[in-house]
């Protein structure tokens, strides 16, 4: 019985409620980026094996034009953002700071930026394994923030059904607006990549969970919903992180995917939306992965706003449509400010799995003091993995890494609720994170 | 080149913040803890004033000689030693010689917090360690009570708390028992009423039951407290009580008795609920005020005291790493089965 009354409650244990702060940009709508001069676009934007260029320095490419292959299984091709002629392929700044190479494009200023779409490919007829292939090629990873290649979760081992579709629509980090307004303004997309994934993977039903916060996305979905679909729209309890796949599985199904496992393991592929309306995009009108939406919102910016931008569009042209940084700006953060990363240039571009430029002040970045760890419980009580990341802290401070392996350091998923309940400011993630860090390289020097 | 960017930062995520630090949660307790102060000036005059200001004299004085050269006046905005000052005032006798309650402050301090490690990292509830260092020492001048309400004015002070240093303690002219003394030596029942309004003697700040409550639902509703402890401490005693009632319900407190009378209320509330003594996880908290409770009792019944929350809390602070070990909650995803 308390089983069936916790799943009534549609929600997960612990987590934390930060203020939203989406009220900036929830109601504008998406608009479009010009195209600007200089484009660059990193090979390795996505987690895995970074892509192969199959283009050379001086040659011409379209917008929509496949500028490299995937480079081993989990990873996944890249396309051209824009018409025009490949300027280099060499070693540019990353979001980490660090060079990688990547392929630099100048946009043809007279060119019409029209998509030459091929046909779009018949996704009906296709095997399971080609719509795998027909992903990867499409370059298409999950757009909530990892960019993990999704062909890799489609690939499931023999013996593992899906039977749920599960569509993540939480958007749980404060700021962050982009997914609510892509499931407002393009409903159908949304559905129809649905249908394409469902029928494709033979599950038996489709489940689109959002927060409550977002009333309007989850009307117009219900409305768009055709009376034939298995899809359910469920609305979820606003709190963070409900968007984190494994508290969105316990939050709709009840059910805890095991320590070490995949959502794959209990029968649930999950999904962002802005993944979902890729596919779509990909199989039912022939565009690729070239173009994403992103919040731009913070107090540092002059005009907030939910942008279309071609991938690799420097973070400096993002800025300068939105006005322009206010006076006081700090830091910028791609992403949301709970898991996002601070950028330390403007020349950094956009990439697929940028979900929001955010621009902070002195008042979100001021040094705060840390004080000493009273034990008093509070990051016990956020984290949704039920870790004691009082305790992860101070092993880590002592650089006691290899205990920190038998308090469980590797489920941590590093969503920073701890951090964010501590009230001694002690930076109890970026802790844990060294640590990590230090056990995987060990490891991978060892090997 | 002209230079237009800002010179950005890279803090890492998360940015945001609740608003609550560690400061903050101690001036908490700090407001909440005001109303039974304000209760132990009007019943006791001037003398509370003397004993609780000696205390958190002693205790400020020895977090700022022991802190670093750095780190020396930092440590004192955190509040946390003017806090256990004032704990520990609470907990004495109005009529104790001010040098004695300035010696419990530095004592509590420096035994009881600093050569652990400082704020965060003491086994031991420095106020209550203060004051078992005090009993220890002083133990005529720790159970002397006085009357509740002073006999003159606003302004008498009690002859003993002007004593000087390590002189004779003369013991006051007009002492009376607390309600815990007089069941257990005389066996005289205190009304309910007197117990919750504070017309009983006793220490500084366990005299009025009301207003310590007060304090706790105001700490409950700032989320500055594991509401589990005190909870658990006072189920506990009250169904201790209940079940000893059975047997010779003339001879045992009645439950509500049990809750309003000595420091149990302050020490359930304010001292056992300290997060760097008790334990941080849920289950242990329970464990831990059970723990309390049942010790408590045990004392106040069978043992030669008739009051035992100081011992009690100390006892169960020892048990808190021991407590924790054993409580920590099961990891997410952890212990199921897949399908």
């Amino acid at each position: 019985m308390f089983k069936g009354f916790r799943r009534l409650r549609r929600n997960f244990e612990h987590g934390v409620h930060p203020a939203h702060h989406k009220e900036q940009t929830e109601d504008l709508p998406i608009q479009r980026v010009p195209f600007v001069k200089d484009y660059v676009m990193p090979l390795g934007q996505h987690i895995g094996v970074p892509a192969r260029p199959v283009v050379e320095a001086g040659e011409r490419v379209r917008r929509g034009q496949l500028i490299a292959t995937p480079g081993g299984f989990v990873s996944t091709a890249l396309h051209s953002p824009v018409t025009g002629t490949i300027r280099e392929i060499g070693d540019f700044r990353g979001v980490d700071g660090r060079f990688a190479p990547a392929i630099a494009i100048e946009a043809d200023a007279f060119a019409t930026q029209q998509v030459d779409m091929e046909a779009a490919p018949d996704w009906q007829s296709m095997s399971l394994n080609e719509f795998i292939e027909a992903v990867q090629m499409a370059g298409i990873v999950g757009m909530g923030g990892a960019a993990f290649p999704s062909h890799v979760k489609l690939s499931v081992p023999d013996g593992v059904r899906i039977r749920q579709l599960l569509i993540n629509g939480a958007e749980c980090e404060p700021f962050l607006t982009n997914d609510h307004r892509l499931m407002v303004e393009r409903p159908g997309a949304l559905l129809d990549g649905a249908e394409i994934m469902r029928r494709k993977l033979d599950a038996e039903e489709v489940i689109i969970g959002i927060e409550a916060n977002k009333p309007d996305a989850i009307e117009i979905i219900g409305q768009h919903v055709r009376p034939d679909q298995p899809v359910r729209v469920v609305p979820l309890k606003v709190k963070y992180p409900q968007g984190a796949e494994k508290m969105m599985i316990k939050s709709v199904f009840g059910k805890e995917v095991p320590a070490g496992q995949l959502p794959r393991d209990v029968g649930v592929n999950v999904n962002n939306v802005g993944t979902i309306v890729a596919i779509a995009d990909y199989f039912l009108r022939g565009m690729p992965l070239i173009e994403r939406i992103v919040t731009v919102a913070g107090p540092g910016v002059t005009y907030p706003a939910n942008l279309v931008v071609p991938l690799g569009t420097p973070v400096r042209e993002v800025v300068r449509f939105c006005g322009g940084l206010r006076p006081g700006s700090r830091e910028i953060i791609m992403g949301g400010p709970m898991m996002g990363r601070p950028i330390a240039s403007l020349d950094v571009p956009v990439l697929k799995g940028c979900s929001g430029v955010l621009v902070f002040t002195e008042e979100q970045t001021s040094g705060r003091t840390e004080y000493p760890c009273i034990r008093c419980g509070r990051c016990l009580e956020a984290c949704p993995y039920f870790l004691n990341p009082s305790r992860l802290a101070r092993l880590s401070k002592a650089r006691m890494f290899d205990e920190m392996k038998a308090h469980h350091v590797f489920d941590c998923v590093e969503c920073g609720c701890c951090t964010f309940a501590c009230p001694s400011n002690i930076p109890i993630v970026q802790l844990i994170r060294t640590a990590k860090d230090d056990l995987v390289h060990r490891k991978e020097s060892e090997a | 080149m002209k230079k237009e960017d800002p010179d950005l930062l890279l803090f890492h995520a998360p940015l945001l913040r609740q608003d609550m630090t560690t400061p903050k949660a101690m001036r908490d307790v700090l407001y909440a803890l005001l109303p039974a102060t304000g209760a132990s000036l009007w019943f006791f005059g001037l003398s509370a004033i003397l004993v609780i200001g000696a205390c958190i004299a002693g205790a400020v004085l020895a977090e700022w000689l022991f802190a670093g050269r750095e780190a020396r006046g930092r440590s004192l905005l955190d509040a946390s030693g003017t806090l256990t000052g004032l704990l520990l005032g609470l907990t004495l006798p109005p009529g104790l010689p001010m040098w004695m309650a300035f010696l419990g402050g530095f004592v509590g301090i420096s035994l009881g917090k600093v050569i652990w490690g400082g704020l965060g990292h003491n086994l031991f509830n420095p106020a209550l360690l203060g004051r078992a260092f005090l009993l220890a020492t002083f133990p005529i001048a720790m159970t002397t009570w006085v009357p509740a309400v002073a006999t003159g004015g606003f302004f008498d002070v009690y002859p003993g708390n002007l004593a000087l240093p390590f002189m004779q303690v003369q013991v006051d002219g007009v002492t009376a028992a607390t309600p815990l003394g007089m069941l257990k030596f005389d066996q005289e029942v205190t009304p309910l009423a007197n117990l919750a309004f504070g017309k009983v003697s006793g220490s500084l700040g366990e005299t009025s039951g009301l207003l310590l409550l007060l304090g706790g639902v105001y700490l409950w509703l700032k989320r500055d407290l594991d509401w589990r402890i005190p909870v658990s401490i006072l189920l506990t005693v009250m169904i201790f009580s209940a079940v000893l009632g059975l047997f010779d319900a003339a001879r045992f407190p009645t439950p509500l008795f049990s809750v309003f009378s000595g420091g149990l209320l302050l020490g359930a509330i304010y001292m056992a609920t300290d997060p760097v003594t008790s334990p941080v996880t849920p289950r242990g908290a329970w464990i831990f005020g059970i723990g309390v409770g049942v010790i408590v009792m045990l004392i106040r019944v069978f043992g030669g005291l008739p009051e035992g929350v100081m011992y009690a809390i100390l006892l169960m602070n020892a048990a808190t790493p021991l407590i924790d070990r054993y409580t920590q909650p099961r990891v997410f995803g952890r212990g199921v089965e897949s399908e």
